[in-house]
């Protein structure tokens, strides 16, 4: 075991995917000598060389839009995004080609491609710095969408996405990068895809969220058993899509309310599309509406006073005592 | 002039700044994009230059010249099922056959083609029979993936989205160590294309072995090469990212063959990208559902008609002693035969499966769409069309 920010789980998982198979490879700006802004990709070059870490031109639809050819002949490209607000540059290959391009072929091709990018609001970053757009992604059909919480799940599934033949967005909440330590098994380890954790079980309430946001959620279900006795189960959703209906469900099930909380905008996010599964499946046990609480409908805001439009923990508490009560 | 003096009052000046790793601005000069020339080997009557001329195998000569003939039979072919409501919207080919073909003329079973939709003779080339690309043409899922065996992108549809993936598979094969190249084609329409420049940009910075084939044809949809760029040699957008560039007059086979054959010989050489502008003529319309008459004049159809790529090989390979008027003919009714052929083929061929439409997008089918699976087939079910 060694205690690892995410920023270094995620490098371990890289080194250790280029150590095991020499298809993979890494595509991105700024990923090599500089080791990418956030230090992802610290030392991966010097350690494997300029052709499997390939610094690029400054250009992101250029960047997937190769990728998607080598995926194609067969190498296993793994591309840093600087920030997920740059993605957008490249929404066209990933939406005409990276998405469909099996499908077109019935099969033909598989396109092995994990998108990296560090995602989400909460470190004091310039314009188009902080977006949380998972829905997007999560709404193209032919995608898997990734995103974990910690160090530990991080790199496990991250292996785990670069050993997938399909194409997946692979979402770092950078607001986790450095936020805390954990420990990371010596010996690799790899997560089940599509899968969701119930990280605490509870009788009154289930709890539904994803990245940066579980750190909030965590502080408020602590919060909630001590000074109120009320025992959530907590769910961290881990995949986006394809969705664990399953796990929800039963959770959902056992408490009859739920809340679900993430950063990205509220308007079809993925909180709607939770609340849309979970009418379907099991309306008949709910005691109280679902509630979200969520980004609001506007582009992420500046950072002095972006804190306003994260959820926080006291919030959280409030919706879930209203749920509780709710007659 | 008035650019040069500028430059030389500026290079005058007594004090210079200069960064460690960037020239001074005041050293650079401009850039010299030069002439380009245009490559004819075969003029439009048919006559040979001679220091130019090829030393192809008259089996060569007459497998292309059939490609070619073949390429417009099924084209006029897919014309006619489609004024009989028996074919999707297509693309017509016709008047562009030296260009499509001939640059798929130096490519091996290893290369991949990324071709963009107005491509058939090419694809006939590369192993796509007839009957696969009507099967595509008229909507069967089952017309998109190449042929086993043929290292083909699907053709794109989104002007310019399949250059950056060819741009790839080269990168993929300079990181496998491969002596093998891609050949991708586009329009001038395509040329406008962000994702392009950045395409060849990275064929460049990487030295990928890709030819690049600008189809200028002088129209993207109603829209004329001069409207689409302010400099109309698009020749020079190679040139801008650092990679060699030519013009060639993309109906004239001799010069298309010999061309790519260079470009491909570098590609393989480890020498990087070659850029080559054919310029052709769309003689048809833009597709099936496009009316020409809207937008140009009949007088520029007629100039280009006298430029007819297929007449002017006959016309060498009769002179050379190869073809003749009784050999032309035969050839002309065996190639409308095989169109016939796949046609009758293509009739008999299964109707779309409807249920298989979930099955291709993952390599496994995830819960949720298996659930969406189920309730489409039932819808099918009661539709009564599942059996």
């Amino acid at each position: 075991m060694s205690k690892l920010t995410m920023v270094e789980a995620i490098n371990l998982a890289l080194s250790e995917e280029m150590e095991r198979d020499e298809n993979v490879c890494m595509l991105g700006e700024d990923i090599g000598v500089n080791g990418g802004v956030f230090r992802a990709t610290k030392d991966l070059q010097k350690k494997y060389g300029e052709e499997r870490v390939m610094d690029t031109p400054l250009a992101e639809c250029g960047i997937v839009g190769t990728a998607i050819g080598m995926a194609v002949y067969g190498v296993r490209p793994v591309v840093e995004i600087q920030f997920s607000g740059f993605t957008m540059q490249a929404f066209d290959q990933i939406e005409q080609n990276m998405a469909r391009l099996r499908n077109r072929t019935r099969g033909k091709y598989n396109i092995p491609i994990v998108l990296r990018t560090p995602f989400g609001g909460g470190i004091r970053a310039v314009e188009h710095h902080s977006e949380s757009r998972e829905a997007y992604w999560a709404h193209t059909p032919g995608l898997k969408v990734v995103i974990p919480s910690g160090p530990r799940n991080a790199r496990a599934l991250l292996a785990a996405a670069i050993r997938e033949d399909d194409p997946i967005i692979f979402y770092e909440p950078k607001a986790v990068y450095r936020a805390f330590r954990e420990d990371v098994p010596d010996k690799p380890e790899i997560m089940e895809i599509g899968k969701a954790e119930v990280v605490r079980t509870g009788k009154d309430i289930t709890l539904i969220s994803y990245g940066a946001m579980m750190r909030p959620c965590k502080e408020a279900v602590n919060d909630l058993a001590d000074d109120h006795g009320i025992d959530v189960e907590l769910i961290d959703l881990l995949t986006i899509s394809p969705m664990d209906t399953e796990t929800l469900a039963a959770s959902v099930q056992k408490t009859g309310r739920c809340i679900i909380v993430h950063e990205g905008q509220r308007t079809c996010g993925v909180a709607a599309e939770i609340i849309a599964r979970l009418n379907e499946v099991v309306f008949e046990f709910l005691e109280a509406p679902i509630k979200r609480i969520t980004g609001f409908d506007i582009p992420f805001p500046y950072f002095q006073v972006e804190e306003h439009f994260l959820p926080e923990s006291e919030e959280i508490i409030l919706a879930i005592k209203d749920t509780i009560d709710w007659q | 002039m008035a650019f040069q003096e500028h430059e030389k009052k500026k290079t005058t000046s007594s004090e210079e700044v200069v960064s460690p790793n960037t020239p001074s601005a005041m050293h650079t000069s401009p850039i010299d994009l030069g002439h380009i020339e245009v490559l004819q080997i075969l003029n439009e009557h048919g006559e040979v230059d001679s220091g130019l001329e090829p030393d192809f195998s008259d089996e060569k000569l007459l497998e292309v010249y059939r490609s070619m003939v073949l390429a417009r039979a099924f084209d006029k072919r897919m014309m006619t099922m489609q004024r009989q409501g028996r074919m999707g919207t297509f693309a017509p080919n016709i008047g562009q056959e030296a260009c499509i073909v001939g640059q798929v003329t130096s490519l091996t079973k290893d290369d991949w083609f990324s071709p963009s939709y107005r491509s058939f003779g090419a694809q006939i080339m590369r192993g796509w029979s007839m009957k696969h690309l009507m099967r595509l043409w008229a909507g069967f899922h089952d017309g998109f993936p190449p042929p086993k065996d043929v290292n083909d992108l699907p053709f794109s549809i989104v002007i310019g989205s399949h250059v950056l993936p060819a741009v790839g598979i080269g990168m993929g094969m300079n990181y496998k160590k491969k002596r093998d190249c891609v050949l991708v084609n586009y329009g001038d329409g395509a040329s406008s294309q962000g994702a392009v420049s950045e395409a060849l940009n990275f064929a460049a910075v990487y030295k990928a072995p890709v030819i690049f084939i600008c189809e200028n044809n002088g129209w993207a949809i109603s829209t004329p090469t001069k409207k689409q760029s302010a400099n109309e040699v698009l020749a020079t957008h190679g040139v801008a990212h650092g990679m060699p560039s030519i013009r060639v007059d993309g109906n004239d086979i001799l010069a298309m063959m010999c061309a790519t054959k260079e470009a491909t010989n570098r590609a393989r050489n480890g020498e990087g990208p070659t850029f080559i502008e054919a310029i052709t003529y769309r003689m048809s319309l833009h597709t099936t559902a496009d009316d020409p008459k809207v937008y140009r004049n009949d007088e520029e159809v007629k100039v280009w008609e006298s430029r007819c790529p297929i007449k002017r090989f006959e016309t060498y390979l009769t002179n050379k002693g190869i073809l003749d008027a009784d050999s032309i003919e035969k050839m002309v009714t065996s190639c409308n035969d095989e169109a016939i052929q796949a046609r009758d083929a293509f009739y008999a061929m299964p109707p779309a499966d409807p249920t298989e439409i979930f099955d291709h997008l993952f390599n496994t089918i995830p819960e949720e769409l298996q659930k969406q699976k189920e309730e489409y087939l039932k819808r099918l079910h009661q539709k009564g069309v599942d059996e």
